[in-house]
């Protein structure tokens, strides 16, 4: 069934969509290129650090700006919030509990990139005003996470050359999906 | 493997908090329909259409102003997605509605009640609600009951002003508005969609009652969009492109990260659901479908294509969807969903009336191609006897399976178990177990995929049980 569906297709290409004497394949045509400036508004940040922006930031800073736009729901010690209507994540803590009855899952604990949380505030916190953080502020409130959880130092600063440079504890505790299981076959 | 599987399982503390927390919300749902509908032999659900549940609005409908009650007035309202009109003594007997007078778009029956019901997470922008799976007929989701899971609410975006962003490591980067897309060659298929976090709270012990509770993260439509193959020839993709992010345009902007070759190979840019444009909660104007992935990856609202060499290991490939085994390692892009199945009737919370006939049903279902036999077992898996397949398999889809059982009156339970083309069998929670851990579940939570097992009891009653 596949094989005909694919066979087919390939010939209705070969016919229709490629000029005689040519290799330019003729595409539809439709939509239209995208430019730099239209894309730089885009960011996804990959564990190197690609496209990290410009910008820098310390726990100091980081502090401030978390008591203002993160502690609401993430606690006041980083503790999580489980209230109603708010429900934030614990970001410390759980670090040697991951192969435990109770494992705790955390930054601290589970997190295998730091350019994971610089990314994810990016994109999405605070959760009541999303994208609204300068890329100074994001540095600044990643650098006292990482502070708090003892994985970098109180004094270091965050930038694009050292936020891809830090180690999480949990960075080699991830294992790709061994799937199928092949006891379960018939 | 032996010393993961020691001692009974446990929750993390989230985990547990979250399980509770549905349990008191499932009660706070049984606790909203009357006492009647209770305690009455024939509870609603015991036959997959509601049939008893609205007589009181039948009657309060009908202008009977004795019944007016205040608590009368309560099951009186309107159900959702639905108009009240008056009920005629006799619909012979009197001109019905005007042709067209709904202006055009159709709602349901009055009389049909059937609603997904949210997962009471803290924040309800961030959240889950689940198809009323025991109430379902046939194999097709109605549109308005396929299960949601929104991490930043329900965005609402003007398809003249949606694009989507095609770039990286392609040739050509472009962007397309809704009205490009539907301009190219589309393709229709009939898939599953179901959360990895379906049935999280069954790991340890039976906690919700009903199936819509344990298994109602999984829903099936028919998917009209545009193959991201077809998007693929048209920028050009480089040497080396092997991965693609795909974000969506929601308060989240979710992020995942998704092979190229599975990209390739079934992708689809999906506009339509069903016949129609697809609902605002399942990514209007555009999501990403990704037949047999867990939902998660299944982006909604689709803004923006990244072609890469590498993932971009996102908060929700890193630190969410990822399972933790006991040996404190996760497993990490487990995207299929395994071959699974579940007994829609009769189902947990329902009553059998007594002995005798009854056409058991169910669902099955798997990631990795078509269902090729569902078995059924009423004796706890003792002895299992081939369902009958009552829809066409269609690959990544569901199947409606029934089987005729004449119930004795005795103590029974009832399991069902899907095979699929892979030769794969879905497995009892003790296999899974004896696989995953017995901690390790409570790190993960996700891809629960064991057999099913309801209890009924002499006087009919059925629960769900773990046997």
């Amino acid at each position: 069934m596949f094989t005909h569906r694919f066979s087919l297709a390939a010939l209705v290409s070969a016919l229709v969509f490629v000029h005689p004497g040519s290799a330019q394949v003729v595409r539809y045509g439709f939509g239209t290129p995208a430019t730099p400036d239209e894309l730089a508004k885009f960011f996804s940040i990959p564990p190197d650090g690609r496209g990290l922006p410009s910008g820098s930031g310390n726990a100091k800073k980081g502090a401030e700006l978390y008591a203002l736009a993160c502690a609401a729901c993430h606690g006041e010690k980083l503790e999580g919030n489980p209230a109603k209507g708010i429900g934030g994540d614990k970001l410390l803590g759980g670090r040697g509990s991951l192969a435990t009855k109770t494992p705790v899952k955390t930054v601290e604990s589970y997190w295998p990139y730091a350019t994971t949380l610089f990314d994810y505030i990016k994109r999405a916190m605070p959760f009541n005003a999303p994208g609204s953080l300068s890329d100074d502020d994001i540095y600044s409130i990643v650098a006292y996470i990482l502070s708090e959880a003892k994985i970098i130092k109180p004094t270091e600063t965050m930038d694009a050359k050292t936020l891809p440079a830090v180690t999480m504890p949990n960075k080699d505790g991830f294992v790709p999906d061994p799937r199928p299981e092949v006891e379960l076959y018939r | 493997m032996d010393k993961w599987n020691t001692g009974p399982i446990t929750y993390d503390e989230k985990s547990r908090r979250m399980a509770d927390e549905m349990v008191q919300a499932e009660a706070r749902h049984f606790a909203r329909r009357s006492a009647k509908d209770i305690d009455c032999d024939c509870k609603d659900g015991m036959f997959p259409r509601a049939s008893f549940a609205d007589r009181r609005t039948f009657l309060f409908a009908a202008g009977s102003l004795t019944f007016a009650a205040p608590a009368l007035a309560q099951t009186a309202k309107t159900p959702p997605g639905a108009i009240q009109f008056p009920v005629p003594d006799d619909p012979t007997k009197e001109q019905g509605r005007p042709v067209a007078a709904d202006g055009g778009y159709g709602s349901r029956s009055q009389f049909e009640t059937e609603v997904r019901v949210r997962f009471p997470t803290a924040n309800e922008n961030t959240s889950w609600s689940f198809t009323p799976l025991d109430k379902m007929l046939g194999n097709t989701t109605a549109s308005g009951l396929h299960f949601e899971r929104h991490h930043g609410g329900i965005p609402t975006i003007d398809p003249a002003k949606h694009v989507l962003f095609v770039h990286g490591m392609v040739n050509g980067p472009r962007k397309f508005t809704m009205a490009d897309i539907k301009r190219y060659p589309s393709v229709t298929r009939k898939h599953f969609i179901e959360c990895s976090g379906n049935g999280l709270t069954e790991w340890n012990k039976p906690t919700l009652k009903t199936v819509q509770g344990t298994h109602g993260l999984l829903s099936t439509s028919e998917w009209t969009g545009v193959q991201f193959a077809t998007i693929a020839r048209e920028v050009g993709l480089k040497d080396g492109g092997s991965w693609v992010l795909a974000e969506g345009a929601d308060a989240a902007v979710m992020t995942r990260s998704i092979p190229m070759e599975k990209m390739l190979k079934d992708a689809i840019l999906a506009y339509g659901q069903n016949g129609e444009a697809i609902r605002p909660e399942q990514g209007y104007p555009l999501r990403l479908l990704l037949p047999g992935y867990e939902g998660n990856t299944h982006i909604k609202w689709l803004r923006r294509l990244e072609v890469s060499d590498k993932p971009f290991m996102t908060r929700e490939e890193t630190s969410k969807y990822t399972d933790l085994l006991a040996n404190g390692k996760a497993r990490q892009f487990s995207m299929d969903m395994e071959a699974k199945s579940v007994i829609t009737f009769p189902s947990g919370d329902m009553k059998l009336p007594g002995p005798g006939f009854y056409s058991v049903t169910g669902l099955a279902w798997s990631g990795r191609g078509r269902v090729q036999s569902v078995d059924v077992s009423v004796d706890a898996g003792k002895t299992w006897v081939p369902a009958r397949i009552d829809s066409v398999p269609d690959p990544i889809c569901t199947v409606r399976f029934s089987l005729p059982w004449v119930w004795d009156g005795k103590a029974a339970v009832l399991q069902s178990r899907c095979t699929d083309e892979t030769g794969y069998i879905q497995p009892s929670l003790a296999q899974l177990i004896a696989i995953r851990g017995s901690n390790g579940p409570f790190g993960s939570i996700y891809h629960l995929n064991a057999i099913q097992s309801w209890g009924v009891a002499e006087d009919g009653s059925v629960t769900n049980v773990h046997a």
